[in-house]
Formats: structure tokens, C-alpha cells, sequence
């Protein structure tokens, strides 16, 4: 507990906004562009990679300030990092803690990077599914085509 | 069951039961017999790309169970051109319909119509991806030459990389413990996942560009078709078709009942000389696709076939 107490204050504390806390050493980046936090985005945002941890050896942290995350950002988040915390913070104390669930199926979270998928037509109305093959290093199989994925090809086809 | 989507749909003893319902309606397939088991049920046929073999053996098996068939036409000439999606066109033929078979140049394309209808769809090819009756009348093919198919020999011989008939096959035969050979040439051969994914599965496998020297003790030999558009280079492809050409010459040393199959249509990869040799089975097997299908239909529509076809049949 200690140990997290002090990696958490390497990055200076954020009176409102979401820590994203246990992310797999070397995903922060990736995390990030998954939540479409980019050079657009204008609300702080701080990032600590490679902190010592006792549980993972090694970890990444991100905290954004001002913005808390949707359900449907933390179903993307669960796809990089299925183990993280996330804490709500509101002024300055932890307001909620949010659990990640990365399930059996991913539904509607991305879409299948099959181009000759029938799924890749925008128009068809049923639900992108993909079925979670391993959690970390990620792989889905998509539940149309049966294409075997990973977070490589995923992360350009968010929804 | 619902549908027919992949060959995983079906257990092992699935599979045999159904390959021997098909047996059995043999006669009703060669027009001998009339056994009306479909009759009152429409099969839609949506052919979403032209394949008259597999559309016309669908439709054949249909009627020859006294069922009828809808077709949906043209693709040019549909709703499909003007932009309908597959999950409306399911929508519609679905209420006209009691089974859909289908073939669509997506992948995925069947597991989707199948999540979007109440009727049980026949997968009839998916873009790159599944071919399930195809892989049912080889099966079938094979065990009318043998009388089984656990523990045989089988060669697959030609292009093995972009054939997903050859990709399906393999994955069969390896649930019946076969033991395969893949004779082809560099270019065209069995893509490596498919090769993992097999010895995953205890697939005894063996690779080889030279098809002669593993002929003799072959039990089954399954060629396919090396397309000229796959090469670059003219010289290369010549001498690559050439090496995959069987000619009646060739089989001085094989086994008497080793059988020879193609999906059809063939180009060189077997010379007319084979024909008329005991070894040429690749005309059955096209016949077979409507025995296949009729069983499948069977299968899809919850009706059991008569254990003595001939009792309950009437002469035509
Ligand atoms: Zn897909």
C-alpha cells in the first residue's frame, strides 16, 4: 500500500478527474489512444511509465484531470490494461472506484480488422462481436468471420 | 441445431450419421425412388455470388425430396445492388422460407444471417472463409471408396494456400485422425496457421513439392487447381502446373483402391487418361454433392430419414 501511495504521488496530485492506476508496463501510450486523448485534447493530462510495483514489477500510470471516464471508455481501457484501478477523483479525494470487467465477449467495443469482413459494412445492423481468446496479451476472435486479432490491429478500430 | 456455418457445427457423430442418411438416399438422389420428405417446405436460395454447381446441386436436392425452391435471382438485378444490407434481405426471405442456403463474398457473412433469421441457413461459401457441404460430400466421397475414414492416407496436392476447400477438408480429416500429406509448390502452400492450428490438433502431417513420390501409398488423392493469376511470372507458372499434372501413366504403382478427387472444374491437373481408370472419382463427387445436401436438408429441417428408403419410397 505504501509503495502505491508513493508512485501515485510522483505525478502531482489532480483535484478532480480519473487515475488510471496498474497499467501494464509500456501501454500507456496505448491506453491513450484508445481513449482518443491526443494533441486535441486540452484537458491536462499526466503520464508516468516504468514505476516500480509490487504486484506487476513494473507499471504505468495516467491521470487526466477534469474528465471522467464513460462506461464505454472503460470498455475500451479494458482491452489494454483488463487489470488497472480506476479512481473517479473529486476534489482531491477519491470519489469512486470503477472496476474494469473484460467479459467473455467484446460487444461493440471495436471493430473486426477483417476488411472483407460482412461486419466492415457500416450499414449492417447487428452488434460488432468479438470473443476474448486471452486477456493479456490481448486476442479476440471476431464471431462472424472467425479472424483471430490483436491489440495491434485493434487499437485503429475503436468505435 | 440451428444452421450449418462451419464444420464445427457438427460433432464426429454427427457427421457419420449424416453421411449415412445420405447413403441411404442414394436412390432418391439418382431419380430411382420418390421420397417426398420435404414436400410443403421452400428452400431459399440466396446466391449473393454466382455459383451455378453449388446452386443448382442445393436446388436439385430440394426437389428431389419433393421441396420447392426460391431463388433470389440476379444479384445485379436485386435490391441488393441498391444498397439493401444482408441483415434486410435475411429479414424478407426468411418469412418466405423454412431453410436459406446461401453464398456471400464476405466472410462471416453466413454466422451473421444466421444471428439475423429464425430459419436454419446452409452456409454454400463465405467469401474466404467456410464451405461446410462441400466438406461433407469429400467426407462423403471418401467413406463410399473406403467404407470409413479414420486412419487414412490422404494426399492434397496442387494450391493449398488460397483453397479453403482444401483448408476445411484438412481440418475434418485430422477429427478422423487421417493422416495428410500437402504436396505443393512453395508459392502455393499451406498457410502456416492452418498448418499449426492441425499439428495443435494431432494432425500427422507431412509437406513435399514432389506429388510422385507420395503417391504409392496414398489412399486418397485430392487435387486442385493451380490458377494462372497466381503467378507473376508465365515461365514459373508453367513449370508449376507441370508438376502438379496427373496422367493415367502415373498410376502404375498406386494402391487399387486408391481414389482420385477434384472439386471441378478442372483445367490440366488431371489428364483425360485418368477417367476412364478405377482410380477417377471426381464425377461422383460432384454427383454426391446433391446426396450430401439432401441429408444435410434432412438434418437442418428436424426430418428423419427412413431407415429402409426403399419400403417407404414409391418407384418412378
Ligand atoms: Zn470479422
Amino acid at each position: 500500500m505504501m509503495s502505491n501511495e508513493h508512485s501515485m504521488r510522483r505525478v502531482t496530485a489532480i483535484r478532480n478527474g480519473t487515475v488510471i492506476d496498474h497499467i501494464p508496463q509500456g501501454h500507456a501510450l496505448t491506453v491513450l489512444e484508445m481513449l482518443g486523448i491526443n494533441d486535441k485534447t486540452s484537458v491536462p493530462v499526466s503520464l508516468v511509465m516504468n514505476v516500480p510495483s509490487k504486484k506487476m514489477g513494473s507499471k504505468d500510470i495516467i491521470k487526466v484531470e477534469d474528465r471522467e471516464l464513460t462506461q464505454g471508455e472503460l470498455d475500451r481501457l479494458a482491452l489494454v490494461a483488463p487489470d488497472a484501478h480506476v479512481a473517479i477523483i473529486r476534489a482531491y479525494t477519491v470519489a469512486e472506484k470503477m472496476t474494469i470487467n473484460l467479459g467473455e465477449e467484446v460487444v461493440n467495443v471495436v471493430r473486426c480488422t477483417m476488411s472483407n469482413c460482412i461486419t466492415s459494412n457500416p450499414r449492417e445492423p447487428l452488434p460488432h462481436r468479438l470473443k476474448v481468446i486471452s486477456r493479456f496479451p490481448l486476442q479476440l476472435r471476431c464471431h462472424y468471420c472467425g479472424r483471430t486479432q490483436n491489440l495491434v490491429e485493434l487499437v485503429k478500430n475503436v468505435i | 441445431m440451428g444452421g450449418l456455418i462451419t464444420m464445427d457445427d457438427l460433432t464426429n457423430e454427427e457427421i457419420i450419421a449424416i453421411l449415412d442418411d445420405a447413403e441411404r438416399l442414394l436412390p432418391v438422389a439418382k431419380g430411382e425412388l420418390y421420397l417426398p420428405l420435404l414436400q410443403g417446405r421452400i428452400l431459399g436460395n440466396l446466391f449473393f455470388e454466382p455459383s451455378t454447381r453449388t446452386r443448382m446441386s442445393f436446388e436439385t436436392a430440394m426437389k428431389r425430396l419433393g421441396g420447392d425452391v426460391v431463388n433470389l435471382g440476379d444479384v445485379k438485378t436485386s435490391s441488393v445492388v441498391k444498397g439493401e444490407t444482408l441483415f434486410d434481405t435475411i429479414q424478407m426471405v426468411d418469412g418466405y422460407t423454412d431453410i436459406i442456403a446461401m453464398r456471400h463474398p464476405r466472410q462471416g457473412a453466413a454466422q451473421y444471417a444466421q444471428d439475423s433469421a429464425r430459419v436454419p441457413i446452409l452456409n454454400g461459401g463465405d467469401g474466404a472463409g467456410h464451405h461446410p457441404t462441400q466438406t461433407m460430400l469429400d467426407l462423403f466421397t471418401i467413406r463410399q471408396a473406403h467404407g470409413k475414414l479414420d486412419g487414412l492416407k490422404v494426399v492434397l496436392a496442387g494450391d493449398l494456400r488460397y483453397g479453403r476447400t482444401v483448408h476445411s477438408l484438412s481440418h475434418a480429416l485430422t477429427r478422423f485422425d487421417c493422416e495428410l500429406v500437402f504436396a505443393s509448390p512453395e508459392l502455393l502452400r499451406m498457410p502456416r496457421d492452418i498448418v499449426a492450428d492441425l499439428s495443435a490438433h494431432g494432425a500427422k502431417i507431412t509437406e513435399t513439392e514432389d506429388l510422385y513420390s507420395m503417391m504409392n501409398d496414398a489412399d486418397v488423392i485430392y487435387m486442385t487447381r493451380i490458377q494462372k493469376e497466381r503467378f507473376s511470372d508465365e515461365d514459373e507458372y508453367a513449370k508449376v502446373a507441370g508438376a502438379y499434372k496427373l496422367h493415367s501413366n502415373d498410376l502404375n504403382d498406386v494402391k487399387a483402391d486408391m481414389i482420385i478427387m477434384h472439386p471441378l472444374p478442372r483445367v490440366d491437373e488431371i489428364h483425360p487418361s485418368v477417367d476412364a481408370t478405377r482410380h477417377a472419382r471426381y464425377f461422383e463427387q460432384a454427383f454426391n454433392g446433391v446426396v450430401a445436401r439432401m441429408a444435410l436438408l434432412c438434418k437442418l429441417l428436424g426430418v428423419s430419414v427412413p431407415k429402409n428408403v426403399e419400403k417407404e419410397g414409391s418407384a418412378l
